[in-house]
């Protein structure tokens, strides 16, 4: 290399200040790590992209097909639900991304950088998991407008459209980007506990996903007692414009679904504490 | 020249304390005891799978001993307030995410200290990667990658320096380059633990010396005493005319002779004044008679030859030969 007869006469020790490692600094590190991959920037454009424009393409088919809708589907058309049907979508995106924040750094062997400069190791967690669901959190809750606005103003076709004045519009709205946040902090968590992408995200998908296709299975008195205490069940209540039968409340489900995160971000964080790097 | 430098600090030092690591029931490091002295270039030695790198992340606070204790200045990696500034590290596996550019990489180390862009600027010339420093890391070539590891290393511009064979995917150039920035490093006063499989980079870079085979210290010691201490029994090479007598009158006195060309013999289990006074004592006229020193590699293999995890199959080359021949 040219550089090296160069650089020989360079400055090994500099005016470095010496300050120490303070969970602010880890924050404003994890906040550069997030935004300098292509798959993050990637991940959450699909994501955005999923939240706002999902909603007023299915308000627009609906009113397409109006005419021809049953009576049953015009009775249960909701137009909050509606307008919020891409966090479906997005919840995907935003979980598998929450799983590779983690696993990316295990895969790579950047844990080892990241933990030598910051030893203590759960600031990182706590970094991680904070900026990640704010910024989810900050872009679902923009997209989500967008999505609810752009679909209401479709829905005037046939006059049934809502606005966010309606109680249960705005909780779904505020709703859908606290949900998608908490989730995004649950996948981390899980990402943190497995430390591998592929098991991570299977994991991720088979307590969202699966689960809830395996209890539809079950006896109908069975799973109605499982129903409520489901992760999918309980956290979407709070974004839902509709209350389904054997659910917890909005909120209540919701506090539920954070106990969850809670906990399998309490297990990655002793587990990360003790296992080897 | 380096301006500013501060007075080399006395105390600091690696110390590891009959340290033990099992994965499993393998024992990767076992009752590992040794210190880093400030101020010089500390070889750590030993073959592939001897557990240099394993102690390397002990004495990191990435993997936690199963028993003994690893301090750097009396305290343990993880109760340092700010680590990068005590610090500098380089592991042999990469440790750097590949979907990330090298500044990047630097900037978000940096933060975790509150070290501001110049310093990572600063660091990019010194290793001289200024032209890959906005490319994705996954496409560096392995030196490329031991650049940006030293960079890592220097961020913080530590007082201890440990680094996992350095020279490792690096071109003469960039050995050279490595070479006089360690001593420099050293000179500085900082404490420089570097380790390495090859005997011959140690012998061009490190004061002293720590060897281990197996997860055991086989020497802790200068690079001298090191060769010095493996050449003891080593042999002594003896020429003479008359060398078919001598070979007679040495096998007499239980030595063991190879006899290496005509007229030239390596004597194995007698110093060069017992064979001296065999020669007179049978006069025969000795030409030449030098006690062969171990090199550098010949005394690591000799250390370490019982250590060593996988032996390769010895292949016996005149039995090649012979079946060539045979062949042809």
């Amino acid at each position: 290399m040219s550089a090296t007869s160069a650089t020989l006469d360079a400055p090994v020790r500099a005016t470095v200040t010496r300050e120490r490692v303070t969970q602010a600094r880890v924050i404003r590190s994890e906040w550069t790590k997030l935004w300098s991959l292509r798959s993050t920037r990637w991940t959450l454009l699909v994501a955005i992209l999923g939240m706002a424009g999902l909603g007023p393409l299915i308000a627009t088919v609906q009113m397409n097909r109006w005419n021809h809708m049953g009576l049953g589907d015009r009775l249960h058309f909701n137009p909050i639900n509606t307008g919020l049907g891409g966090y479906h979508f997005a919840q995907l995106a935003i979980g598998v991304l929450g799983v590779l924040v983690l696993t990316g750094e295990y895969s790579t062997g950047q844990i080892r950088s990241t933990f030598m400069a910051v030893p203590k190791r759960l600031p990182v967690l706590w970094a991680k998991a904070g900026t990640f669901a704010a910024v989810t959190f900050a872009l679902m809750l923009i997209s989500g407008l967008i999505a609810f606005l752009a679909s209401q103003s479709i829905l005037t076709q046939h006059h049934v459209q809502t606005t966010l004045d309606h109680a249960p519009a705005l909780r779904s709205w505020v709703g859908a980007a606290l949900y998608l946040a908490v989730l995004s902090v649950l996948a981390l968590s899980l990402g943190a506990i497995v430390r591998n992408t592929a098991g991570g995200i299977a994991l991720f998908a088979g307590l969202l996903f699966v689960i809830p296709g395996l209890a539809a299975i079950l006896p109908t008195s069975t799973q109605n007692a499982i129903n409520p205490y489901l992760p999918s069940v309980a956290g979407t209540g709070i974004l839902s414009g509709t209350r389904d039968a054997y659910t917890f409340s909005p909120w209540g489900g919701f506090a539920l679904f954070c106990g969850y995160t809670v906990l399998a971000l309490v297990v990655a964080a002793v587990l990360m504490r003790r296992r080897d790097a | 020249m380096v301006i500013g430098m501060s007075a080399p600090d006395t105390d600091r030092m690696i110390t590891v304390e009959n340290v033990t690591k099992r994965y499993g029931d393998k024992v990767a490091v076992d009752d590992l005891s040794f210190e880093v002295k400030p101020g010089i270039v500390t070889g750590f030695l030993g073959p592939n799978g001897a557990g240099k790198s394993t102690t390397m992340r002990l004495i990191l606070g990435l993997d936690a001993p199963t028993a003994g204790t690893v301090t750097l200045d009396g305290r343990k990696y993880q109760d340092l307030p700010a680590p990068l500034h005590e610090v500098g590290a380089m592991l042999e596996a990469r440790a750097i995410h590949t979907g990330r550019s090298a500044y990047n990489h630097l900037l978000a180390l940096a933060q975790t200290h509150g070290i501001g862009r110049s310093r990572v600027n600063e660091v990019i010339d010194l290793v001289g990667i200024q032209a890959v420093a906005r490319k994705r890391v996954g496409g560096f070539s392995l030196g490329m990658g031991q650049r940006l590891g030293v960079a890592a290393a220097l961020l913080g511009d530590p007082r201890v320096l440990i680094l996992d064979e350095p020279a490792n995917g690096l071109d003469p150039e960039g050995i050279l380059w490595i070479r006089t920035l360690l001593k420099r490093l050293a000179k500085d006063g900082r404490t420089v633990f570097l380790s390495s499989h090859l005997m011959s980079e140690m012998a061009q870079t490190a004061d002293h010396l720590v060897v281990i085979g197996r997860g055991r210290l086989i020497a802790d010691t200068t690079v001298e005493d090191f060769v010095h201490r493996a050449s003891t029994g080593a042999a002594v090479r003896v020429v003479s005319e008359q060398a078919t007598a001598l070979r007679d009158a040495l096998a007499a006195h239980d030595a063991r002779v190879d006899n290496v060309e005509r007229g030239v013999l390596e004597v194995h289990g007698l110093t060069g004044r017992q064979i001296g006074e065999i020669a007179l004592a049978e006069q025969i006229v000795l030409a030449e008679l030098t006690p062969l020193q171990a090199s550098l590699e010949q005394a690591f293999m000799q250390l370490t030859g019982e250590t060593v995890e996988y032996h390769a199959a010895s292949t016996d080359s005149d039995d090649d030969n012979t079946t060539l021949r045979a062949a042809a």
